[in-house]
């Protein structure tokens, strides 16, 4: 029907595990098949229907030229564009190149390093284009994207909320890993919305969906510093999946200098 | 005689017997019966089916940002003091379903959720507790109390505890309290300064004291309801002689000694006289605002509502869900949070919770348990904050 809101998915630097998550919507597949019209989405079906397109999710960090001017020509075709995941919203793990020369890196793992055209950075989506909205996660929940989704036909604000782990955890009625158990954890400084994955299951949070609307890393080091944790492992905790995002930065920085 | 005088009747003993009677009494009254149990590295409310599954043994030894189990030296049930969760996790849950929509024709019909009320009997309820439940009692309206200030109350203060929660006051109905004396305090706990505890002063049931050392392990019963003199018919009991309540005096003692940390007196002016302060700032360099203390903090009530909707816009839901003061969104109005610092964000939980709470609900906020102390990540300890302030004013006043 020519009226329904059509729906492009895109990949960039990533490792499609965040596209994924929309197939994963197994229940609710059917029901948002009726409801809008997916015109882009290679991972699943090769059909593609011309732009513009009223929602584009998108997938993967910037890491090359080509990539920069993508990403421009998507933001130019759609009205309402969404990062999904660490890489679009944080530059994900293979942000780690941001904090070597890339040079290096590429002599060191490619045999023919004339091969490889990259950028020197892995950057977020929105450090390349105005983004409408962002989904964290490494990988998305299934169930934030459905609320994104749902939220967006019936013209209502998503609830995602942008402040730490550990309500969630207060909520689902988990026991604090870090204060019952002394497991160094960056919940406190990471956004919730995971569904308590980690924590829930007696692990530390490992930051997967970056950070809180406030977080003081500083702080947070400080009690990581005081339960054991060595100097450099410090700046490793905050160099994983959201390495590139702005306070896990500056933190990895000053511990990885220190 | 008022049953809720404490001493106005006699007392009992039980033994460890009678306490798994009086557990599987509660539960054949149709009671569900929750008590403390070892959970994840914790001591936690959970269903018990009779004393084997108390946390017979065990201690929790507890300091800012540190909880650890250890084994005590004798068989006590209850040598535990308050863990991460607090009753209002069954009072005023974490997630409540206030109605749902259906679209029809033109309009919507709304429901409220028929969910049955559940039956609870509370065991193992401290006297902190008791005081929390007691102010949740007032928060939401089911015993208003007249501002004690001579402040006139602004407009949210006359509103403050005066409008009934339905669902609330619909749970609290049900529930059986079984309270405990604490024989033995943590090191985080601060009821004596507030005026809690450690002993229970009424607003149970029935009150026990665990009698443990000497050969023998009984408890001694404190009745203060109708229900709970019922329950202790039903078990087998001796009347408690002097030597049993010297016993449970001693009990008293023994946690009262072992508060470690007190409030400071005065702190409702204090903190009231204090908005600006540099240990604001200085405590925003420390706190990570991730809202734990106000999670677990037994009084803290806040929450926020949500709606959601299915794809097609025909279905929607309401739902109450607990927040935190810690968080931007909560207090964001048109244009913006009104406190994006984290300063103003701690100094606006603890000066409600210590000060501003008088005016709006005729008594402190904390009950001193300890709970914000111990489960911050941080071990942030808000009788310190507190005393920071008043130490900084000069020589006592
Ligand atoms: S386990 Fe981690 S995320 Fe959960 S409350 Fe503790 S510090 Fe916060
Ligand atoms: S403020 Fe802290 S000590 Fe006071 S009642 Fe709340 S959690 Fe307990
Ligand atoms: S005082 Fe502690 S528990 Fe409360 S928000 Fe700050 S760091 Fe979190």
């Amino acid at each position: 029907m020519a009226t329904k809101p059509t729906l492009a998915v895109w990949k960039f630097a990533s490792c499609d595990g965040c596209q994924l998550s929309l197939l994963d919507l197994e229940d609710h597949l059917l029901a948002i098949a009726d409801t809008v019209q997916i015109a882009y989405f290679l991972e699943a079906t090769r059909a593609v229907i011309e732009g513009p397109y009223d929602v584009s999710l998108v997938e993967g960090s910037i890491t090359t030229a080509n990539d920069v001017d993508r990403i421009k020509r998507i933001r130019k075709q759609s009205r309402f564009l969404v990062a999904i995941g660490a890489c679009a919203t944080g530059g994900g793990i293979q942000a780690v190149k941001n904090f070597r020369k890339v040079d290096d890196l590429i002599g060191a793992v490619y045999a023919r390093p004339d091969f490889v055209d990259t950028l020197s950075t892995s950057t977020a989506i929105k450090d390349h284009v105005p983004v409408d909205f962002e989904l964290r996660g490494c990988p998305i929940d299934r169930g934030q994207l459905f609320e994104l989704l749902n939220a967006l036909l019936n013209n209502r604000k998503p609830l995602v909320p942008t402040f730490s782990q550990c309500v969630e955890c207060k909520r689902a009625g988990t026991v604090c890993v870090m204060v019952a158990h002394g497991t160094p954890c960056l919940g406190p400084v990471t956004q919730a919305g995971c569904g308590n994955l980690c924590p829930g299951h007696d692990r530390a949070c490992y930051g997967c969906f970056g950070p809180t609307e406030t977080p003081n890393t500083a702080a947070m080091a400080r009690r990581m510093a005081a339960l054991g944790v060595a100097t450099r492992d410090v700046a490793l905790a905050f160099r994983s999946f959201n390495a590139n995002a702005d306070a896990f930065r500056s933190e990895g920085d000053r511990h990885e200098r220190a | 005689m008022d049953p809720n005088e404490p001493g106005a009747l006699p007392s009992a003993v039980i033994d460890r017997d009678g306490l798994d009677a009086l557990i599987a009494t509660l539960a054949a009254r149709g009671y569900q019966v929750l008590g403390p149990r070892l959970e994840a590295g914790a001591i936690v409310q959970g269903p018990v089916g009779g004393i084997d599954d108390l946390p017979e043994g065990w201690l929790d030894v507890q300091d800012g940002g540190s909880y650890r189990l250890e084994r005590g030296a004798g068989s006590a049930l209850f040598a535990h003091v308050v863990g991460p969760h607090s009753w209002k996790r069954w009072l005023y849950p974490p997630k409540q379903a206030l109605w749902r929509a259906e679209r029809r024709d033109g309009g919507f019909t709304v429901t409220a959720p028929d969910e049955a009320v559940p039956r609870y009997a509370f065991l193992g309820v401290r006297a902190c507790e008791l005081a929390a439940i007691a102010i949740q009692d007032r928060v939401f309206g089911l015993d208003a109390a007249p501002p004690v200030t001579d402040d006139p109350p602004t407009d949210g203060a006359a509103a403050g505890g005066t409008f009934l929660d339905p669902g609330y006051a619909a749970r609290r109905a049900e529930v059986a309290l079984i309270a405990v004396n604490c024989g033995r305090a943590a090191s985080t706990c601060f009821c004596v300064s507030m005026d809690t505890g450690p002993r229970a002063t009424g607003g149970y049931d029935l009150a026990l004291t665990e009698l443990i050392g000497d050969g023998r392990h009984e408890f001694l019963v404190e009745v203060a309801s109708e229900l709970g003199a019922e329950l202790l018919g039903t078990l087998a009991h001796r009347p408690a002689e002097t030597a049993d309540i010297k016993a449970a005096e001693a009990a008293t003692r023994r946690a009262t000694a072992q508060n470690r940390r007190a409030m400071v007196p005065g702190v409702a002016e204090l903190l009231e006289a204090n908005r600006e302060h540099r240990r604001w700032d200085e405590v925003a360099q420390r706190c990570l605002a991730c809202g734990n203390c106000t999670m677990v903090c037994p009084t803290c009530f806040c929450t926020t509502v949500e709606d959601t909707t299915d794809l097609t816009g025909r279905h929607a839901e309401r739902w109450r869900v607990w927040d935190s003061c810690y968080s931007l969104e909560f207090s964001y109005i048109h244009g913006g949070p009104v406190r994006t610092e984290t300063s103003a964000r701690y100094r606006h939980w603890i000066t409600h919770k210590l000060s501003a709470w008088h005016q709006q609900f005729g008594s402190s906020g904390c009950t001193g348990c300890g709970r914000c102390i111990t489960w911050c990540p941080v071990g942030i300890d808000i009788t310190e904050e507190a005393r920071a302030i008043r130490d900084s004013q000069g020589p006592a006043r």
